[in-house]
């Protein structure tokens, strides 16, 4: 375990010193200091930038996991010949990514709200970027699991780019598709279950609910409201969350463990 | 280690020739090693022994099974069969083993955006407090200007070198050099070989790949041939001429590999 401290060291260095990370920040910093230019007030910029968050959040910490895996492959061959034990690699490789791409994310969106609001915004604000580190967590761990099980590269990217169509995209339309075919039947249950399986609906619907546009969601709104309002949802939320990042995680160092390099 | 040659229709007297490498001490002994990725067999039953303070130089066609065998004497690989002791130690999900090897591997990638010198002291960290490290090739190869420079903008070359002085940086007791000269210029090349012979002579055992068979003429006291995944000739390297008739390394090779004796 002393081991991924050390790594982790050296990756952060590494990953910092690239230039795609500085881009990224800027890009959120950037879309939250125009949001507060154009006039809004902090929880109107929070709902601005909460569809900027859920799609771009999952987009580049997949894509740039995957990457960043692929591309360190000899240099986890070179590591893996030192005495260090692989569990302690994953942990530091892990960490060495969703650690700058979570700082980039809360810098980039938090500064503008420092400078233009003071700060004043709290609960949205504060709900906005955890459901961003949360997402970072899961689709880096997420980006980790798929660059482990497929040694082509090509392929590899493939994949993340479907999985985070499906997540962000696709499982709605599904969503959508279910509600309009079985409309006679009371579906706020099941739609509640749905929506646990998808981490962007849940963070989209932990935001949401930091606001009163809840209610204009009708009678299912209503529902989520009576759920997720209460601290059981919120915990149960919270929990489906945090096993979208500690399951392909554990599944990761799984697989990391018993792979041929 | 049963036989050392296990060559089918080696003439009969060969099996006198003294069995230098059965009757030293090994560092690495492998038995029935044998390893599947899908339906394509790479190791089919390896078995073999590298000496002590000896340089074995393992050899074959490509795809032969070469960097699987290499692997998984580091415990990248995970055999499907058989058995590997490195230095009295069972390789298997122990890892610090490690400490008494030092690795070059045939590419090497570091991270992009460190200078050489971070990939060195994050080296030294994984290994911990150590004895007094070998720099000599650092200063051979007049590294130490490039040492400040970020990864990226170094020549393969250098990066190349940068993998040599890694692998003899700790002094380790067994050193796997694989390809240790490609993409080197012949300067770069020579001092390379001539560390290899001075880690030799103060004990460190040495095993290597290359596909250059004067190199191989030039360093290796034994050879192992390895050809479809098996051991068809392992043993000392004037064995090698002997029993195939040839006058060099690379026609000895290429008589095992056509799989006659003339």
């Amino acid at each position: 375990m002393k081991s991924a401290g050390k790594i982790l060291r050296y990756q952060l260095r590494d990953v910092i010193r690239g230039r795609w990370i500085l881009a990224y920040t800027l890009l959120f910093l950037l879309a939250t200091d125009v949001l507060f230019r154009f006039g809004g007030s902090g929880d109107r910029v929070v709902l601005s930038l909460m569809n900027v968050v859920l799609l771009l959040v999952p987009l580049v910490s997949i894509i740039f996991g995957t990457m960043y895996l692929y591309q360190a492959r000899e240099f986890i061959v070179m590591l893996l010949a030192q005495p260090v034990d692989r569990t302690s690699l994953f942990l530091g490789l892990y960490a060495g990514m969703a650690l700058p791409l979570s700082g980039g994310y809360v810098i980039g969106v938090g500064l503008p709200f420092l400078w233009h609001a003071g700060g004043g915004v709290g609960p949205a604000l504060g709900m906005l970027l955890l459901v961003g580190v949360l997402l970072t967590c899961a689709f880096t761990a997420l980006a980790f699991l798929v660059s482990l099980l497929f040694e082509d590269r090509a392929k590899g990217f493939g994949v993340a780019v479907l999985v985070w169509l499906l997540a962000a995209v696709v499982y709605d339309g599904l969503v959508l598709l279910v509600v309009t075919t079985l409309w006679r039947y009371p579906l706020e249950q099941p739609l509640l279950v749905l929506t646990m399986l998808n981490p962007i609906d849940l963070g989209r619907v932990l935001l949401l609910l930091q606001f009163d546009i809840a209610a204009l969601m009708g009678y299912t709104g209503a529902v989520f409201q009576r759920f997720f309002g209460t601290l059981l949802g919120l915990t149960v939320a919270f929990g489906a969350l945090a096993l979208w990042t500690t399951l392909p995680f554990f599944l990761g160092i799984r697989r990391f463990r018993l792979k041929d390099f | 280690m049963t036989s050392p040659e296990r060559f089918p229709s080696a003439p009969p007297e060969a099996h006198d020739t003294p069995h230098l490498v059965a009757s030293t001490a090994s560092i690495v002994e492998v038995s029935d090693l044998a390893k599947s990725f899908g339906d394509l067999t790479v190791l089919d039953g390896v078995s073999t022994a590298f000496g002590v303070g000896r340089i074995t130089a393992v050899v074959g066609p490509n795809a032969a099974g070469k960097s699987t065998l290499i692997k998984a004497i580091l415990g990248l690989v995970r055999p499907d069969r058989g058995r590997i002791i490195v230095n009295g130690h069972v390789v298997s999900q122990d890892w610090d083993y490690r400490r008494g090897i030092g690795y070059m591997p045939q590419a090497s990638h570091f991270p992009e955006n460190l200078t050489g010198r971070e990939v060195l002291s994050m080296l030294k960290h994984l290994r911990g407090p150590s004895a007094e490290l070998d720099e000599e090739l650092l200063d051979a190869f007049v590294l130490g200007p490039e040492l400040g420079k970020q990864i990226r903008t170094l020549s393969g070359g250098t990066r190349q070198k940068l993998n040599a002085v890694i692998a003899f940086l700790f002094r380790p007791p067994l050193l796997i050099l694989d390809e240790p000269t490609a993409g080197l210029d012949p300067v770069a090349s020579g001092i390379i070989k001539n560390k290899i012979f001075r880690s030799r002579e103060s004990g460190v055992s040495i095993l290597l790949t290359s596909h250059i068979m004067s190199e191989i003429e030039q360093l290796a006291d034994s050879v192992v041939f390895l050809h479809e995944g098996r051991v068809q000739f392992d043993g000392p390297r004037m064995d090698l001429r002997r029993l195939t008739g040839q006058q060099d390394v690379e026609r000895a090779i290429a008589a095992l590999m056509q799989g006659g004796l003339s």
